[in-house]
């Protein structure tokens, strides 16, 4: 292998954490913790092989993911942003009831004989690049530019600094924190579909296998910038390649390389520590006093 | 009289919740719960599966209930389960000479102890470094999952080495069984019993007081003077320590050995189990046999359909913001009496 496609491979195993991350750090700066990332991102998944498979387009497949991800993540924002109640108890619920959602349609589709294997992909560009890899760094910058360039990302930012100097400025922290959610399921729902589409082009159950997770915690490790939780992306695309490289080659068990993206996560959070950075109402529902 | 109509509420939205999702997959809703009915109630089997299973759902989930009681959002019940299984595992392996009454609350310690030893350490990364205990326990299940694949295909794999499960426990040390037919087994006692030391610790003792406070409002704790990391760190060992005994509890009393899937995500839902149950200890009994039931119905269920257990955790999923949204309507009732929205 030349080290252009080892560079691709890499990247395309980068692409679903990355975006997932991307997504949660606009919704983390906004000052709400997207819990549920794992079970959306999954329901997106299936929701792309299914309507791809179906309509032989893998973009209506990205579409529908995108959508349901948007769906998903504006209910769970309901419950977080409008009625304030906790973010991890109702981000557990998204899981679960991703889970369980998709086992059981996998399990009633295989009854009924339903394929959800080999799904065509995306035609290359120049028949090597995905074109969804190229949204990678695109929509990076997008994320850093909304950030961190307009006057919605300034007052986004101060949602999840200190709501109520928004409120005082005439935004609202529930819009301005819903708007974020909404992002970050469109974030989600392509996570999802380049995990189906891009690069297994199959759905099995709990596919994801906590790469939802493994983004959130990349969002600390970035430091909530886009660029830096990009960069640390890459380190887990790169441990998910090595995986696949060395397969079958090595002495050490392959259950050492499957465990190390969890792993250096973990290590990550231990060896970076909480910090300073973080958003000062991250977590913290906003009541609006009356 | 209002926590019972509560829970009333409750058990009502879970019902129409599981006839709403029964109908979306286009089942004949009366027959499947009739099926699921037969399968969790039907005969002295059935409720003995019902029990086996609302078992680890009950330790587990008083574990969930210890944690979160704490602050400390503990999700990591799944690896913690497992770790109590591995733990138990090696004691067959290398304590096999301690004669089989003895080995089997040993088995039951040690899991207890691995699960601890787990819940501990992210307590104290929570204390010592900041990282977030939701997100640490949760890799912490996948580390525990490829340390079980790994143990099966090394250390602990059968004496024959041809599949990936661990060596029986001799029969003498499993769990003692009430009848031939039936799974059940004495951890549903131990579940029982737990269940009122909970209880008792947080409601009657200084250190289960303390432990709420500061879960409610930790500087309010530190303002007073109470250790707020030490809790937090021991609040974390305790709930490990009751997911691993459940994840001992299984082994030594149902399955005997360990495999791949010994864990079915019992110790991802036993969180729902604890949130339905209001947090605490005699609700968590009372979930935990709701979603024991639950369990084995729709194992009745897969029979007729192609619709099984996996349906359990949407269900619960729902029920869960169900649940929210009820809170918050009763809590908008308390305040604004009279008013709805």
């Amino acid at each position: 292998m030349d080290f252009v496609s080892i560079g691709l491979r890499i990247v395309q195993f980068t692409a679903p954490t990355a975006f997932a991350a991307i997504g949660e750090t606009i919704g983390q700066r906004t000052g709400v913790l997207n819990i549920g990332l794992e079970g959306i991102i999954l329901v997106s998944a299936y929701t792309a092989v299914v309507m791809s498979s179906q309509s032989g387009s893998a973009w209506i497949g990205v579409a529908a993911a995108l959508s349901i991800g948007i769906v998903l993540s504006l209910i769970q924002a309901y419950f977080t942003v409008i009625l304030a109640s906790d973010q991890v108890v109702a981000g557990t619920a998204v899981n679960l009831f991703g889970l369980g959602l998709t086992n059981t349609l996998f399990d009633v589709g295989v009854e009924s004989g339903q394929v959800l294997s080999r799904v065509e992909g995306f035609p290359k560009l120049f028949g090597l690049v995905d074109p969804v890899l190229v949204l990678l760094p695109v929509l990076g910058y997008g994320a850093y530019w909304l950030l961190f360039r307009t006057q919605v990302g300034l007052a986004m930012r101060a949602a999840g600094e200190y709501p109520p100097a928004v409120e005082s400025a005439g935004f609202s922290v529930m819009r301005l924190r819903m708007i974020g959610q909404a992002i970050c399921g469109s974030f989600a729902g392509l996570a999802g579909a380049y995990l189906t589409l891009g690069i297994s082009h199959s759905f099995v159950q709990n596919m994801t296998s906590g790469r939802g997770f493994i983004a959130i915690a990349l969002v600390t490790f970035g430091r909530w910038k886009p660029g830096w939780v990009l960069g640390a992306s890459m380190l887990i695309g790169f441990l998910e390649w090595l995986q696949f490289a060395v397969q079958g080659k090595s002495l050490i068990p392959t259950q050492f390389f499957l465990a190390l993206p969890y792993l250096v996560a973990l290590v990550v959070l231990v060896v970076v520590g909480k910090g300073t950075q973080q958003p000062q109402n991250l977590g913290i529902p906003f009541r609006r006093s009356e | 009289m209002k926590e019972f109509f509560r829970y009333g509420v409750i058990f009502i939205s879970l019902l129409v919740v599981m006839m709403l999702t029964l109908a979306a997959f286009r089942l004949d809703v009366g027959l499947s719960l009739r099926y699921m009915w037969q399968g969790a109630t039907g005969d002295s089997i059935s409720i003995g599966r019902t029990l086996v299973k609302a078992t680890p759902l009950c330790l587990a989930g008083l574990g969930i209930v210890l944690a979160w009681r704490a602050g400390m959002y503990n999700v990591g019940g799944e690896g913690q389960y497992i770790f109590g299984g591995i733990g138990g595992a090696l004691c067959t392996k290398y304590l096999s000479i301690l004669s089989p009454g003895i080995l089997s609350p040993v088995i039951l310690i040690c899991g207890a102890g691995f699960g601890a030893v787990l819940g501990g350490l992210a307590g104290w990364l929570h204390v010592q470094r900041g990282v977030q205990v939701v997100i640490s326990t949760i890799l912490m299940n996948f580390l525990a999952l490829l340390t079980l694949e790994w143990l099966l295909r090394g250390p602990l794999q059968e004496r024959k080495r041809q599949i990936f499960v661990s060596e029986a426990i001799p029969d003498a040390a499993m769990l003692m069984r009430f009848d031939r037919q039936s799974d059940l087994h004495a951890g549903g006692l131990l579940a029982l019993l737990f269940v009122v030391v909970i209880w008792i610790y947080l409601r009657f003792t200084e250190a289960g007081f303390r432990l709420r406070v500061v879960g409610e409002s930790p500087s309010a704790a530190r303002a007073n003077k109470i250790p707020v990391g030490i809790i937090q760190i021991r609040a974390m060992a305790m709930s490990g320590g009751l997911c691993g005994l459940a994840g001992a509890v299984d082994y030594a009393g149902l399955t005997g050995r360990l495999a791949d899937g010994f864990s079915q995500n019992w110790g991802f839902i036993a969180i729902p189990v604890a949130l339905l149950g209001g947090l605490n200890p005699w609700g968590t009994l009372v979930s935990a046999l709701y979603f024991g039931g639950l369990f084995a119905g729709s194992d009745n269920l897969k029979r007729f359909t192609p619709i099984g257990n996996s349906l359990v955790p949407a269900v619960q999923g729902i029920a869960v913001l169900a649940f929210i949204g009820l809170n918050h309507w009763y809590s908008k009732q308390l305040h604004h009496p009279g008013e709805t929205d």
